[in-house]
């Protein structure tokens, strides 16, 4: 396998990995948010009243981040990084 | 001069912070001196205005790369403040707010959504976009796929998604124009088309980015103080976010005690148009699974589709830059949007609650109607009481509001000076303004790159080609303002239909671009024109009491819309032979950061 071929599984295992929590977080747990909203979250607010005005949001932040380092770091890897003055 | 601009930012926007606070001081000062409320909201509407034009003046270029993209060197966390006013439009400042407090939990789907979407943004598209290194979203559908048609398939898509999104833009404009400067809503539409246009028609992208950062500044001041200031004012916290759990679970209660009683239509054929009462509880969930799940689902898609959020990464310095600016861009979206739940659950409460000074749920009507407040609102018709049961108090059904008065009323009702009421004005109109620019210029320079440049006269200089985008950009705002003088959807209804029209036609096209090498012309096209046409059919059916299918409504047609995209896109594409080799090299080329960029 080339190493662009590598390169490539890579970011995809990667981006696999990103959408699975993304979809936690803005479909799963919805499926659940009667339930889930009889139960205290941070601060007291109810649970799913939490996620949807500060939980799923920060941690799409969080998230967007995290993959932002994780991309640079194999991107790196692999020789295909930008130089710094690109 | 040009390097020192970009090194001077932080101490450039640094002081315009500091002068723009000074301003909201003096006018504080101007108050107690006795300023009258109407020359207060002009001099912040005026003066707001003035500096966003002066901006764009010196931003003036007669560069293509500056003009289409800014010259590729907004660095990663201004590049996310743009973004940042760029995507909270009118909407999202004076009606968010308003619709988490009348529809609670099935509208806080919108906040999932149209947060969620940057995550699709950060991973499926941006940084290849930014690769490409294409001037428009239709540059890279064109030359991706090949040939004129799927180039000017996408500008019809990007047309009809953003058209629908600008017009209500110029129309929020218009509306707090028209109540800060005391016009008729008619001449207040162009008031603030001319306003969007001298941030936009001299610089092209340059002067939008840099008034776009003013604007992120002003606006997210003018949403985050009167939010913590109530907060104290009525005693429910410092900060807010962290402190409102007594305050939600009390309006929990006063539900309970109050009952949502129903009013008959005949007593509803009383109330103003547009003025809604407390229907649904707040923080309980009070919609199904799915209803919920949809819609966050087709703003998500629609997030990822709209051209005007996209193209703002094609001016990052690099593909690394691109990735960290998305999470820029959404950590400033997220100081906004995690409030706006806070100032419905405050406004609600000071409101509903007896036991507050402010509350007005419970005592008598005449007393309601005796307020300074309630007859400033009443006039302006965003607020109306009836006493339908005939018992002299006002119950929770007797009460309506205007959407737009919880972000612009609840101020005053908390007893806050009139100051930080044209604080709000001023941040209203920078949120609708950013948004408008953004949209009318993706617009103006998709028909001026890629169907005048690239389709009619491949050898027009760069003179030329700016002086045919800045006239598009004219008749496009013009456009814009005629429609919205009409007044035909309500600010939210037509914003919600720009993603679903924007993910019908783009969603799949744009990713599968990037991630599925099989992809090619012929896919694209299907994808792009059955998609659209399907999603326009969908809503059109929808809408003259079609029944719908499998609870798709006309706020997430693009569901089904991109679904039929996706499904023609990929069925044609492997019917048809695959994409060259040179195709193939150039899909490569943009998985990987480093070397050239492809155009």
């Amino acid at each position: 396998m080339s190493k662009q071929e590598q390169h490539w599984e890579k970011t995809r295992g990667l981006l696999f990995v990103t959408l699975a929590i993304w979809f936690v977080f803005s479909i799963g747990i919805f499926l659940f948010g009667a339930e889930m909203n009889e139960v205290g979250g941070p601060f007291g607010y109810p649970l799913t009243y939490w996620f949807t005005c500060q939980g799923s949001l920060g941690i799409f932040v969080i998230l967007i981040f995290w993959f932002a380092g994780r991309q640079e770091k194999i991107d790196e890897e692999f020789g295909f990084a930008e130089r710094e003055d690109d | 001069m040009k390097g020192n601009f970009i090194d001077n930012l932080p101490k450039v926007y640094g002081i315009y912070t500091g002068g723009f606070i000074g301003f909201i001081i003096i006018m504080a000062i101007g108050e107690q001196m006795g300023m009258t409320a109407k020359a207060i909201g002009i001099c912040f509407v005026a003066f707001t205005i003035f500096i966003y034009a002066l901006i764009g003046w010196l931003s003036r270029t007669a560069q293509a790369d500056a003009y289409y993209v800014a010259g590729r060197q907004v660095p990663t966390v201004f590049n996310g403040m743009a973004t940042a006013a760029d995507w909270m439009s009118g909407a999202s400042f004076v009606a968010m707010a308003g619709g988490i407090y009348f529809k609670g939990y099935g509208y806080m789907a919108l906040l999932v959504g149209w947060t969620g979407g940057y995550v699709l943004v950060a991973t499926l598209l941006a940084p290849y976009l930014r690769k490409f290194g294409c001037y428009t979203v239709p540059d890279f559908i064109g030359t991706r796929y090949g040939g004129n048609l799927t180039r000017l398939l996408a500008v019809i898509v990007l047309t009809v998604a953003s058209f629908t999104y600008v017009t209500a833009q110029i129309n929020a404009t218009g509306t707090i124009a028209s109540v800060a400067l005391d016009i008729p809503f008619q001449y207040a539409v162009y008031v603030g088309l001319v306003s969007i246009l001298l941030c936009s028609m001299l610089g092209g992208m340059r002067g939008v980015t840099w008034t776009q950062v003013a604007q992120y500044i002003v606006l997210i001041i003018a949403y985050l103080l009167p939010v913590f200031w109530i907060s104290n004012e009525i005693g429910a916290g410092f900060f807010p976010h962290f402190m409102l759990a007594d305050e939600v679970a009390r309006i929990g209660e006063l539900e309970q005690q109050y009952g949502f009683v129903k009013n008959s239509a005949a007593d509803l054929a009383n109330v103003p148009k547009g003025l809604a009462g407390i229907t649904k509880a707040h923080s309980a969930v009070n919609a199904t699974p799915w209803a919920f799940i949809s819609l966050a689902l087709a703003m998500m898609m629609g997030t990822a589709s709209l051209p005007h959020v996209m193209m703002r990464y094609f001016t990052t310095p690099s593909v690394k830059a691109a990735r960290k600016s998305v999470g820029w861009s959404l950590f400033f979206i997220f100081l906004l949007y995690s409030s706006a739940p806070m100032l419905a659950t405050l406004s609600k409460l000071s409101l509903i609650d007896p036991t507050l000074p402010t509350g007005i749920i419970g005592k008598s009507i005449a007393e309601v109607q005796a307020i300074d407040w309630y007859q400033n609102w009443n006039q302006a018709n965003l607020m109306f009481v009836s006493d339908f049961n005939g018992n002299g108090t006002l119950e929770l059904n007797e009460f309506f509001m205007g959407g737009k008065a919880v972000v612009l009323a609840t101020p005053e009702i908390a007893g806050l000076p009139y100051v930080i009421s044209g604080l709000v004005a001023a941040g209203g109109m920078a949120a609708a303004m950013s948004t408008a620019d953004g949209l009318i210029l993706a617009i103006a320079n998709a028909i001026s790159h890629d169907v005048y440049f690239k389709m009619i006269d491949p050898k027009a200089e760069t003179a030329k080609r700016l002086t045919v985008a800045r006239v598009l950009l004219v008749v496009i705002g013009f456009a814009g303002a005629t429609i919205a003088a009409m007044e035909i959807q309500g600010i939210l209804g037509s914003v919600i239909w720009a993603f679903d029209f924007a993910m019908s036609g783009l969603f799949f096209p744009l990713v599968l671009g990037v991630w599925w090498k099989r992809a090619n012309r012929e896919g694209a096209i299907a994808g792009m024109a059955l998609g659209l046409i399907s999603g326009f059919a969908y809503l059109i059916w929808v809408r003259n009491g079609g029944s719908g299918f499998l609870g798709i409504t006309q706020l997430t047609f693009g569901i089904f819309g991109s679904a039929v995209s996706l499904v023609a896109m990929v069925v044609v594409s492997l019917m048809t032979s695959a994409p060259n080799a040179a195709t193939q090299k150039m899909v490569d080329n943009v998985r990987v950061p480093s070397g050239r960029s492809v155009i």
